[in-house]
């Protein structure tokens, strides 16, 4: 009766769905982290992420290589996040309305390039199998972890420091409180803004490329459903902090496996609502750290989502 | 963040008083750099399109055809037309007030929904009666879903923007839930629906014209949005309170109000456009009602500069876009996305636009002034 989990199969199944749905969750909040410490919001990262994953598929079945459309895709995420950067450099340019253009241009440039890649089958990333201790099948699956998460893990880690220690980290945060202050220090805030976004940029496209590369593991023009938009919440929700980026990250793809974590033992009854579970926790998270009177703790001073 | 425009004080003052080239001058700023900026991005798309090889002139010219060629090509972008104003109406008055609302998309979808629930019930209602109350229902959900959008940024400062698109996913799901569960039709096989509408609860036409009645309404309620913000003292407070909400509550202006009822008037038009999906094109509530009517109205209102007078022309325009899509797929070979890549490069030009208020003499009333 070793397949016949029962109830179990759920929590089992929703543990393993968050650790294969938060991934791109994971790379585009800590890209959407590195964007807004540096004082500018990029609401754009839906249209990156889509762009990404269309470019990392394509790339991947043109070389046969995986790693290939990996890089291409953080390559392209850098190009949209620097086009971003520039533009709202320019005085009098809404950092907000800019985002919402630039995720119509990148679904839409996505969607145009990435016609004649729906059929064919690009090589998929590859995977450990964490879970060879367990006889169930239902536990392999649910732990076998993609090279993506593990690097997202380290790419936490390596946000964090470099926010704490560095140099780097301490001028994108200087320039994230106060342009005024970092002028008095001789730094030039629209350059460290339009890196930074051009970084956080690239963060998204390789999210874009676990969508396509692994999981779910094709190119359509439904791959992205707003995980680049809940990943600006999700920031929000982290208090701007990479590692509590990789918690909420979790905790966002337990919500997105909710649904088919219920399919799989044979609950359809009310499946579009399971499915919604995710937006519904990311506007309900909005909703309780928000406040009208002041300002969210952790915040960088110039951010104009939270002014 | 201001996005609404500044409070224009000089609206009222008559040109006489300044001189007619002065104002003029004054008045042609607004008009000449968003076709300028439109034209411009017409212009990179072209671009873009030579890139991939193939020819801006035949594209234009599709397009032209496809789009005001014909009587028939007439009667198809006003069709489209029709939802696109509810749509932009939706972005433009949260604008007034300096809220960035992108998800009517979810207001139409359960306005449509709640239209096509309701007519079911009221199928023997005459039409006279049920018509209108399919509207005021609909009206009434749009105006709940993105009222509630606004009264979250007032009470508790929750960012309006990311809100109202997780909402629109929300009532997305929510619709198919609807129309796949309780409010199925049996009936209905390969695409889930809501009951076929009983016919004389359906919206006709506009008498010899071939577009339905939705175009003739949402021109009113453009036209009314208009007179609302710029001819009533409410309009006026609005746009205070978009300019500087805390100098709007030190005078004692009811920004909490004004906020609450700009998104659920917005939510109400855009709740309106679903009603009439339902009871004039489609027949019953579905999922293409999800067309992505409220994604290209939030162009449009950025388009018009959130003038509800300006939403009509820039609306048949893009309508336009909209509607010669099926065209160019057929002779061009492009793909389906073309529009959307179109409707991007414009969005980023008129956004850029922004920055050149202000920088060209030519519109400067003072060099005009007479004496």
């Amino acid at each position: 009766m070793e397949n016949d989990l029962g109830l179990w199969a759920i929590p089992i199944a929703i543990v393993g769905g968050a650790i294969r749905v938060s991934t791109p969750f994971l790379f585009v909040s800590l890209g959407e982290v590195l964007t807004e410490r540096s004082g500018r919001i990029n609401l754009g990262l839906e249209g990156t992420l889509v762009f990404g994953a269309m470019s990392g598929y394509a790339v991947a079945y043109q070389t046969g290589s995986p790693w290939a459309g990996v890089l291409a895709a953080a390559f392209a995420g850098a190009i949209f996040g620097l086009v971003h950067g520039v533009l709202c450099s320019i005085p009098k340019v809404n950092d907000i309305a800019i985002g919402i253009a630039m995720m119509l241009l990148g679904m839409g440039l996505a969607y145009f390039f990435g016609k004649p890649y729906i059929q064919p089958v690009a090589p998929d990333l590859p995977s450990f199998p964490l879970g060879w201790w367990s006889d169930l099948p239902q536990v392999q699956a649910a732990l076998r972890i993609n090279v993506l998460f593990i690097l997202g893990i380290a790419l936490a880690f390596a946000l964090w420091w470099m926010f704490r220690a560095t140099r780097v980290g301490l001028v994108i945060r200087v320039v994230g409180d106060s342009t005024d202050a970092a002028r008095a220090m001789g730094l030039r805030p629209s350059v460290v803004r339009t890196f930074a976004t051009a970084a956080g940029g690239a963060f998204a496209g390789i999210g874009g490329a676990y969508l396509s590369l692994y999981y779910p593991g094709s190119w359509n023009e439904g791959i992205s459903s707003g995980q680049g938009l809940m990943a600006v919440a999700l920031v929000i929700f982290a208090r701007w902090n990479p590692i509590a980026c990789f918690g909420a990250s979790l905790l966002f793809g337990g919500a997105g496996a909710l649904g088919p974590a219920l399919q799989s033992v044979g609950v359809s009854e009310g499946y579009y609502l399971y499915y919604a579970a995710p937006y519904v926790l990311t506007l309900f998270v909005l909703i309780a750290i928000s406040s009208k009177s002041q300002a969210i703790t952790g915040a960088p001073g110039e951010l104009s989502i939270t002014k | 963040m201001t996005i609404a425009d500044p409070v224009d004080i000089g609206t009222r003052e008559r040109f006489s008083s300044e001189g007619w080239l002065a104002w003029l001058a004054r008045r042609s700023e607004a008009v000449v750099i968003p076709v300028l900026a439109l034209l411009a991005g017409l212009a990179v798309f072209g671009v873009f399109l030579m890139l991939v090889g193939k020819s801006p002139a035949d594209f234009y010219g599709l397009v032209f055809q496809a789009a005001y060629g014909s009587s028939f090509s007439w009667q198809n972008t006003l069709s489209r037309t029709g939802p696109l104003l509810f749509a932009a109406l939706c972005v433009a008055l949260p604008a007034k007030l300096g809220l960035v609302v992108i998800g009517g998309e979810g207001a139409i979808v359960l306005g449509g929904v709640a239209a096509g629930a309701l007519a079911a019930a009221l199928a023997s209602w005459p039409g006279a009666i049920a018509i209108p109350v399919l509207g005021l229902a609909a009206s009434f959900v749009g105006a709940v879903w993105i009222g509630a959008i606004g009264w979250l940024r007032y009470a508790r400062g929750v960012n309006e923007t990311i809100a109202s698109l997780l909402t629109a996913y929300i009532a997305i799901a929510l619709m198919n839930h609807l129309v796949e569960g309780p409010f199925r039709d049996p009936a209905s096989l390969n695409k889930p629906s809501t009951a076929p509408l009983a016919e004389h609860l359906r919206v006709g036409n506009i008498p010899g014209w071939d577009v339905h009645w939705g175009l003739a309404v949402g021109v009113v309620v453009c036209i009314l949005s208009w007179l609302l913000i710029d001819r009533t003292t409410w309009g006026f407070a609005a746009r205070i309170a978009g300019g500087n909400v805390r100098a709007a509550e030190v005078q004692g202006l009811p920004v909490g109000r004004l906020i609450i009822s700009f998104t659920a008037l917005g939510g109400a038009f855009a709740g309106l456009a679903g009603m009439f999906e339902v009871t004039a094109v489609h027949g019953s509530a579905n999922a293409s009602l999800a067309a992505g009517y409220g994604y290209t109205g939030i162009l449009i209102a950025f388009l018009a500069r959130q003038n509800p007078l300006a939403i009509i022309p820039v609306a048949i325009l893009l309508a336009g876009f909209e509607a010669s899509s099926g065209l160019i797929q057929r002779r061009m070979d492009l793909p389906d996305a073309t529009v959307l890549v179109l409707q991007g490069f414009v969005f980023v030009a008129i956004l850029l636009s922004e920055s050149l208020y202000g920088r060209f003499k030519i519109f400067a009333p003072e060099r005009w002034r007479a004496g």
